[in-house]
């Protein structure tokens, strides 16, 4: 995995391979097999992959009632029309009863680019990260995930995978290790500031890295694929021994990564931090980089971030 | 033909008990849904006692037949019958919607033994059983999957999309019964949004439609009888009284979300009591 790749591509890849793997999942979609990749699984598996059409809350809903008797159960749809035309399906049907059923979200964030607003999920992380039982992931790449699929499959209980609509470089090798709820070391050495980064802006971080110590600023670079539950382990550490943090996400400022971080700091160690992100504001229509550079989520911003974060440490 | 009378009355009898119980746990717990509470016990009765194929020892036997309440507030009178048909003690019911109890305000299926899927929040009913009806599907399994829905949900847009897909899905293992009591927490059906022509409404999504009074037990069980030998999914629309049972109850409204003080309670009593002699007589 050298080229650079869609992490919705890679899912529908993963799926394949696993399909041969395991007998056990069910794939439930909602008329985008093809934007999704599933159509080769469909083929493969033509009894293990239903159809519910254009009907979000059916299909998730209809997921639980099917987790109680097979399971687990994959549903896939967009970010937005899962986490929000479905919300309550997600949280009542699926999270209370605490049933095995993964959500696969492609279209996360801003990087969904053309489509605009309606097809951007910039809110989905705040939202499912608040129901109890709900485990919240988003790879930075398509090697991470096939490992976060699996890793989900194998976990007993509700999960949600965020992917992207646009091909995203690869971060990781295929020796890479990844366990859920443990953040990935992808740059180690540098004690003035750590970059915490998510799904697409891991890449980004690491360039970000890379400017910096042009600059004089060793900066660490921490991905943090699973954000509930959160490795607050890592992120204490990266307070600790840097002492200064920047968060990196490609959804609202509000609820997501940003926040997530903000609470462990607040409440064990507090130390300087910048939350990149969207700034509370929708999106719009555009090339993905454009939109980042015009949205404050450029590697440029990061390391503007980083500069303003390791000025304000004590 | 006495066999078979004799199976009947013990229905109504258990009914009758079923009745009983719901009107007490509403009014220990002084609080609930007594109205759409009464309109189903004949319903669940039959199906608990004649039509569903269980094992209350063993909750989660796989092929056992599934349940679903639907329309959740209804669910004093499934925790009395899964009470009287053994899944947990009788003695249970008086904590209902109590800290701490098996037996949440709405149904929760980590809580209560027998309670196949958690509801409450309208319209997801039938969209669970499908989802379960296709497990069955998926699996080889026989069983069968009932869905109790409220005439109010109906006006949900999801029961719809689950009403679609069932019949593309050709789900001859699901079954739904419409609680067609005609009230709603506003007022009438009719008078918040209607649902007429039902039957053709279902008919339309490929549907198999049955027409029946909810009340009559003999009714019930060849209804729910017949609907196992259909090839499409199955709806029931069950003509039902809400707040069947007790007179100052039937047909109103109010009835909804109330709970009876200590004379209307003791009045329940005493007419459930006198339907009770009548039946043994």
């Amino acid at each position: 995995m050298t080229k650079p790749m869609a992490t919705r591509e890679a899912f529908g890849e993963a799926l394949l391979a696993l399909g041969a793997e395991r007998e056990d999942f069910v794939v439930l979609g909602a008329d985008l097999g093809k934007a999704m990749f599933t159509s080769a699984f469909q083929r493969k598996y033509p009894h293990r992959h239903i159809n519910f059409g254009i009907a979000e809350q059916n299909l998730m809903t209809a997921a639980a009632g099917l987790a109680t008797v097979r399971e687990p159960v994959v549903a896939y749809t967009y970010a937005v029309f899962a986490a929000m035309r479905a919300c309550e399906q997600l949280r009542t049907m699926i999270c209370y009863p605490n049933l095995n059923v993964k959500v696969i979200a492609s279209h996360g964030g801003l990087h969904v680019g053309g489509d605009g607003v309606t097809h951007q999920g910039t809110e989905d992380i705040g939202i499912v990260r608040s129901f109890p039982n709900m485990t919240v992931v988003q790879p930075a790449d398509a090697q991470t995930t096939h490992l976060a699929l699996r890793a989900i499959l194998d976990h007993p209980g509700p999960a949600y995978l965020r992917l992207t609509r646009n091909p995203v470089p690869p971060v990781y090798d295929a020796n890479c290790p990844f366990e859920l709820g443990k953040g990935i070391w992808v740059k180690e050495d540098g004690d003035d500031v750590t970059l915490v980064a998510t799904g697409v802006m891991v890449a980004k971080a690491l360039a970000a890295a890379e400017k910096l110590a042009a600059l004089g600023i060793k900066a660490r670079v921490l991905d943090i694929h699973t954000i509930k539950p959160i490795d607050k382990e890592a992120i204490l550490l990266a307070a600790k021994e840097t002492g200064a943090i920047v968060t990196a996400e490609d959804h609202n400022i509000i609820g997501g990564l940003g926040s997530a971080v903000a609470e462990v700091l607040v409440e064990e160690s507090p130390v300087p931090m910048v939350r990149i992100g969207l700034r509370d504001v929708f999106g719009e229509s555009g090339d993905p980089e454009q939109l980042f550079a015009a949205y404050g989520l450029s590697t440029d911003h990061i390391v503007q971030a980083a500069q303003g974060v390791v000025a304000k440490k004590a | 033909m006495a066999c078979h009378r004799q199976r009947v009355k013990d229905l109504k009898l258990m009914a009758n008990q079923i009745r009983r119980d719901v009107v007490e746990m509403i009014y220990r717990a002084n609080a609930g849904h007594p109205g759409g509470s009464l309109s189903c016990v004949d319903l669940v009765t039959a199906l608990y006692f004649a039509v569903m194929r269980l094992d209350p020892k063993r909750p989660a036997w796989p092929d056992r037949d599934r349940f679903i309440m639907s329309k959740g507030h209804g669910c004093p009178t499934w925790y009395a019958a899964l009470a009287h048909r053994g899944f947990f003690p009788r003695e249970e019911l008086w904590t209902l919607r109590q800290y701490p109890s098996i037996l949440q305000g709405h149904p929760d299926m980590k809580k209560t033994p027998g309670v196949d899927m958690t509801s409450g929040s309208l319209g997801h009913g039938l969209s669970a059983g499908l989802g379960m009806a296709l497990g069955a599907k998926l699996n080889g399994q026989d069983f069968n999957v009932y869905v109790l829905l409220g005439d109010g949900e109906l006006q949900e847009g999801l029961v719809w999309e689950a009403a679609m897909a069932a019949s593309q899905l050709r789900l001859d293992n699901l079954v739904t019964i419409v609680d067609y009591n005609g009230l709603q927490l506003d007022g009438t059906l009719g008078e918040v949004i209607g649902l007429e022509p039902l039957v053709d409404k279902w008919r339309s999504f490929g549907w198999t439609v049955f027409e029946i009074d909810g009340h009559d037990m003999e009714e019930i069980l060849s209804i729910c009888h017949r609907a196992r030998k259909t090839s499409t999914p199955v709806a029931i629309i069950a003509h039902t009284i809400k707040g069947k049972g007790v007179s100052y109850m039937e047909h109103q409204v109010g009835w909804h979300g109330a709970a009876p003080n200590e004379d209307q309670f003791k009045q329940a009593m005493a007419e459930l009591d006198e339907e009770r002699r009548g039946l043994i007589a």
